[in-house]
């Protein structure tokens, strides 16, 4: 065999061997449970180096759409409760990273967020968290869930969160879900993930 | 290391067929036609009743092949095709996607499907209707005339009242003989409802010895029954009093006592003076006008579907229980969710349910889901308020009147217990007639039912996100099992609420 042909042999079997990685890697994420690493490639962007940062566990829906599933993601550290539930919900609002799935409409926005000395807090939101929303209770449950908890679980002085939207208080996102008055941490429909880090 | 113990049960899972071991089901299924009736064999696997395909092809005529590289079976009947699937709970039926509660199984040189198979596959392309009735373990094909009878012991007594309704209604002819009472029924077959034990005087009502009869059996206590039919909304009524035997008179001292009873010595009160547990019920097509509610890849809207299947349901629930069905919308119109529950409250509503089609992020996620109101901190004291403080005020003449306090918005606070109970029932028959979602029951802060002043409970009939259940939604065939499922529903629900009535 000329020199040549042993190239192509051996670029033919360095090929096959990356495919096969390729299959079993695939095979092992469609059939295990979702990835507990953190992806570095998509969803809110990292602070930028030097800015001090603090770990918080922000929501999204697992891959198969079923569950909510709590995921650690580096953000700014900020002063105080407000400041620092604030980039909580900049955080929160922006994509999820794969291979979950964000659960707030595109384009939502954070217009403010203040805490009562009740520990209540009211996150109110631009109005395409409404109209941006497919509707259906499932998926209003999951966007309302994730808002009020990762308030509540980043925050402890945070008990209850009233959403609001566009500076008024609102019945519901789509028609479903009551959002009249603050409500309280729901982990009904999040499944934790085994080893998130 | 994972990836490779990943590969190795994949492998296993592809070689390994899946070999059936069933267990034939407590009673046979009967094939009821226009020639008669004749035992079906069926199977019981995994919680799933199955048929065999090869005893369809003798049944119906249709023709069964194994389509090895399609991955399918395809079932063929005058020129029309099914192909069910043997991986996937679906058949493609003329081109339309159906959902089944399991894909097509084989068992030794047989293929199984379940049963369901023949309403949602065949029926669809069958010459005759086909009706599975479940509950009734009949398969009824050709347009036969097949009421539902159902039986219940109104009042023990003695007298021991009972009610046998018929519907939709059908000549009945009555026939009392010693310890029997016997109702024939001028019908093909009968779809039996009949409740297990008896009650009072009562001892039993059963299938009779006819095909279209129904024997109550009376205890040795019983004196002369009487019977009597009457027929209103399409339904037929056969009342049935049972007195207990005449109290010996002092010119029979040789008579033996009759044996000490347990029932109070005063008659209850006559039954036709309580109202009937269930006399108004609204339906709430979800969304409306400009509010379409969720949207499917396809087009379809939700606000559609919840409007065609509140409207099947208003049909079959007025024609079998006679019973008033408002519907919060009857066009297409937006209303809000306060006004739903007002129109519910208003009316004097005996039972509220709301029908959705929900949506999710992911197009996989499908299935039915029921819902009930979970009450927040403020609910659960509402609900405690209601329980403690009712408020006794004086009324003109100096008697007085006991008003309930509760919140008008937090009105369902009161009927938590009996919502949970309504949803729970919905669960289960529904899942007889659909497949369900991967969370069938549901408690959540529902907007739409804070407010409503009776049980309530809301059903997402499917995902509008997943192209195959967009294009079941659509389907009479799917509108019409949801509403039936529900319909049985209604009438489970309200046996609940006489048991609790009649203590």
């Amino acid at each position: 065999m000329t020199p040549r042909g042993w190239l192509r042999l051996a670029l033919g079997a360095v090929l096959l061997a990356v495919l096969a990685w390729g299959v079993t890697r695939g095979l092992e994420r469609a059939l295990a449970p979702e990835p507990a690493a953190e992806p570095a490639d998509a969803g809110p962007a990292p602070p930028p180096e030097g800015v001090p940062r603090i770990t918080a566990t922000l929501y999204y829906a697992s891959s198969d759409g079923q569950a909510l599933v709590p995921v650690r993601r580096e953000i700014t550290l900020a002063e105080g409760v407000v400041p620092q539930g604030r980039e909580i919900l900049s955080a929160q609002l922006q994509g999820a990273p794969p291979p979950y799935i964000s659960v707030v409409p595109e384009g939502t926005t954070l217009r403010a967020f203040y805490v009562t000395e009740r520990g209540e807090a009211f996150v109110d939101l631009s109005p395409e968290v409404s109209t941006g929303h497919p509707g259906g209770t499932f998926a209003e449950l999951l966007t309302v869930n994730a808002i009020v908890n990762a308030v509540t679980t980043n925050l402890p002085a945070v008990e209850r969160v009233q959403i609001l939207i566009d500076g008024q208080e609102a019945d519901t996102l789509a028609g479903h879900v009551d959002l009249r008055r603050p409500l309280q941490q729901d982990d009904s429909l999040v499944r934790e993930e085994p080893e998130i880090q | 290391m994972r990836a490779t113990a990943t590969t190795v049960i994949i492998l296993l899972l592809v070689l390994s067929q899946p070999q059936a071991q069933g267990t034939p089901p407590g009673t046979p299924l009967t094939l009821v036609t226009r020639e008669g009736r004749r035992p079906v064999p069926t199977t019981v696997l995994s919680g799933q009743e199955l048929i065999a395909l090869d005893d369809l092809a003798s049944l119906f005529q249709v023709s069964v092949r194994e389509d090895t590289l399609a991955g399918g079976l395809t079932i063929t009947y005058r020129g029309r095709t099914i192909v069910a699937s043997t991986d996937q709970p679906m058949a493609s039926v003329a081109g339309r996607v159906v959902a089944l509660p399991a894909p097509a199984v084989r068992a030794g040189r047989r293929w199984l499907v379940p049963l369901e198979f023949l309403p949602r596959a065949l029926g669809p392309i069958y010459d005759q209707r086909i009706d599975l009735r479940r509950p009734a373990r009949l398969l009824v094909v050709g347009d036969l005339r097949v009421p539902r009878v159902t039986a219940r012991i109104d009042a023990a007594g003695p007298p021991t009242r009972a009610t046998i309704e018929i519907a939709p209604a059908a000549p009945v002819a009555l026939a009392v003989d010693g310890g029997r009472v016997i109702v024939r029924i001028d019908a093909d077959a009968l779809d039996l409802a009949l409740p297990t034990g008896g009650g009072g005087l009562i001892e039993q009502v059963r299938a009779g010895d006819q095909p279209n009869s129904v024997t109550v059996v009376l205890s040795g206590r019983a004196g002369p029954a009487r019977a009597a039919a009457t027929e209103a909304d399409a339904v037929a009524r056969v009342a049935i009093e049972v007195p207990s035997i005449a109290p010996p008179t002092a010119a029979a001292p040789a008579t033996p006592l009759p044996p000490p009873t347990s029932e109070p010595a005063s008659p209850l009160p006559v039954l036709t003076a309580s109202r009937p547990v269930l006399q108004t019920i609204v339906i709430d097509p979800g969304h409306g006008g400009e509010d379409v509610g969720a949207r499917g890849a396809g087009g379809t809207e939700e606000k559609q579907i919840t409007l065609d299947v509140a409207r099947r349901l208003r049909t079959i629930i007025e024609a079998r229980l006679g019973v008033r069905v408002v519907l919060t919308r009857d066009e297409d119109r937006a209303i809000s969710l306060d006004e739903r529950a007002a129109v519910a409250n208003n009316g004097k509503a005996d039972l509220f349910l709301s029908l959705h089609v929900n949506a999710s992020v992911a197009p996989t996620v499908a299935g039915v889901e029921v819902f009930h109101l979970r009450l927040d901190r403020e609910g659960e004291d509402a609900r405690r308020a209601a329980e403690t403080q009712a408020v006794s005020l004086p009324v003109l003449g100096g008697a007085t009147r006991t008003i309930d306090v509760v919140r008008w918005d937090l009105a369902q606070a009161r009927h938590v217990k009996a919502s949970a109970v309504l949803a729970g029932i919905l669960e289960e028959e529904l899942q007889e007639q659909a497949a369900m979602g991967p969370r069938p029951l549901q408690e959540a802060p529902l907007r739409v039912l804070t407010g409503a002043n009776m049980p309530a409970a809301l059903v997402e009939m499917g995902y509008i996100t997943n192209r195959a259940q967009e294009n079941l939604l659509r389907s009479d065939t799917y509108q019409a099992s949801l509403a039936q499922a529900i319909y049985d529903a209604i009438l489970r629900f309200r046996e609940y609420l006489e048991e609790g009535r009649t203590p």
